[in-house]
């Protein structure tokens, strides 16, 4: 209690022309009476978070965060989020909800609300070129790797491979990267990397090695929300139940993993 | 010195006021390799910015028409561009075009790193407002001055280096103090580019360690105390170089 209330004062010191939003209020009332549901997705992560042509962020995120809206009876706005921002938007209210590939971790439960049971998982690796010929996580001693700012795998990549970590922005940056030379490796979610080595622009790269740390995912929404998110369990429990997640899957052309099949057949 | 580091993670442990780039030996090395890397770049920018600014307004002065349209389309070019731009410009666009090089890994990478792109690209934004700081204080020596340089045969050459430069310094010196500081806290922009300075290792534990408040505070103070130095050491050389009776 007393780190939260360090936070709120130090923060409203430094950050007192932002509009730091304590959660006291319940967010479902101010969501249907704006009637709209602000969700944070990614907008750089296909199939997950992405893109179309005319701009709109799709996919299999967005998709899940459509049938909350409609569950609540609201429209839907995408915010796009990055990983080193998405837990500070959802402290700050800027979005009711986050969706964001992101890795469900003790620490993380400590600043954001993330309801049980836990929607997808995936794991570690990278994508490297095919020359290069790397096997094993020790291979990449000593070379520059590329990451995303804010990933918590940069550390354990530097700490236990000895990887020197490259960490940019966005996807985008550091595939771009990747491609001039600037490093031996890209270390990512697995999830991601499987749909970039099925593009045929990146035809000369591979995922070598041993998927590690495979670990679920968690959707988040602000501490203390604890009506939202005793809804979000539910509407979790239902999208396994129903194979919702195996659906969308299919839908954006990844092969159905095995954590959304064990859990189709758990819940069924 | 152990005893001190522990005492913060019994602060985190007691208050959850989090410092780990202090306890924790991991993020403690890469906080002082950000905190270096940062004055080195600093440093780096700081010197040749300088020299961009004296050589640029010298060419400016230049008999040569094309020599001056040369110049001025340099300013014009780095002053109207926003410096990040220009980073991701040099770093993704400019960088991919060079010729590659093999490297110890086996693989092909470009010549030039982040760390030295982001000094190219800061040196050169900071010289187009250094080479306009420097042609205000040349203009700002009497043209009689000058003239009577002239008068006891001195060159163009050793005009500008024994006479009008060392005199439009000490005019300079405020202008030129605003705009170093402006480039040392310009420096954060590197992060975009992945060069490990302050700001971007900040960001890598407050992305493990869910401390951005303490991060960010802490951040702020430590530039607060390195530009202070910057400043405080520039004014003591203005202090120094004052000749009684001018400017």
């Amino acid at each position: 209690m007393r780190r939260k209330h360090l936070i709120t004062i130090a923060a409203s010191l430094v950050v007192s022309a932002l509009s730091f939003t304590t959660a006291m209020a319940d967010v479902l009332e101010t969501i249907k009476e704006r009637g709209t549901l602000i969700v944070g997705v990614k907008a750089d992560y296909k199939p997950y978070g992405f893109l179309d042509p005319s701009g709109a962020v799709i996919g299999i995120e967005p998709d899940l965060a459509r049938d909350v809206a409609d569950k609540l009876g609201v429209d839907v706005e995408y915010v796009p989020v990055v990983s080193s921002n998405r837990m500070q938007f959802l402290e700050q209210g800027k979005i009711d909800l986050m969706i964001a590939t992101m890795t469900d971790r003790p620490d993380r439960r400590e600043v954001v609300l993330i309801p049980d049971p836990n929607y997808y998982s995936s794991g570690t690796n990278i994508l490297a070129l095919k020359s290069l010929g790397l096997t094993e996580w020790e291979d990449l001693r000593g070379k520059p790797v590329c990451g995303i700012q804010g990933a918590f795998y940069n550390k354990a990549t530097s700490q236990n491979f000895g990887a020197e970590i490259v960490a940019f922005k966005g996807t985008a940056e550091a595939y771009s990267a990747l491609k001039a030379g600037n490093c031996a490796a890209f270390v990512y979610d697995d999830s991601a990397i499987v749909a970039k080595t099925n593009d045929p622009e990146w035809a000369d790269y591979e995922m070598p090695l041993q998927t590690i740390d495979d670990a679920p995912w968690g959707l988040a929404v602000a501490l203390g929300e604890e009506n939202f998110a005793q809804m979000m369990s539910d509407m979790i429990v239902d999208w396994h139940k129903t194979g919702r997640i195996l659906e969308l899957e299919t839908k954006w052309g990844v092969e159905n993993t095995p954590f959304a099949k064990a859990m189709h057949e758990e819940y069924k | 010195m152990d005893l001190i580091f522990d005492w913060f993670r019994v602060l985190y442990q007691e208050t959850g006021i989090n410092l780990p780039f202090l306890y924790d030996e991991y993020d403690r090395n890469r906080m002082v390799d950000g905190f270096l890397t940062t004055i080195r770049l600093s440093l780096v920018c700081l010197f040749f910015s300088v020299i961009i600014g004296v050589i640029g307004a010298w060419l400016q002065g230049s008999g040569f028409k094309w020599t001056r349209r040369i110049v001025n389309g340099y300013i014009q070019l780095f002053r109207n561009t926003p410096p990040l731009v220009q980073l991701y410009f040099f770093y993704f666009a400019i960088g991919t075009l060079l010729p590659r090089v093999e490297n110890d890994w086996g693989g092909q990478s470009p010549i030039l790193g982040s760390f030295a792109w982001a000094a190219i690209s800061l040196s050169f934004f900071a010289g187009a407002f250094n080479v306009e700081i420097f042609r205000s204080g040349i203009e700002a020596v009497p043209r009689s001055t000058v003239e009577a340089a002239e008068a006891l045969g001195f060159s163009k050459l050793q005009i500008y280096r024994d006479i009008t430069l060392p005199l439009a310094f000490r005019v300079v010196l405020p202008a030129l103090n605003n705009n170093l500081v402006n480039l040392v806290k310009t420096t954060t922009l590197a992060y975009a580019i992945a060069v490990p300075e302050m700001l971007y290792e900040a960001n890598q534990i407050w992305s493990d360690n869910v401390n951005v408040t303490e991060m960010m505070i802490f951040l702020l103070l430590a530039y607060f105390v390195l530009v202070g130095v910057l400043v405080g050491a520039m004014n003591r050389w203005e202090r120094a170089m004052k000749i009684p009776g001018y400017g």
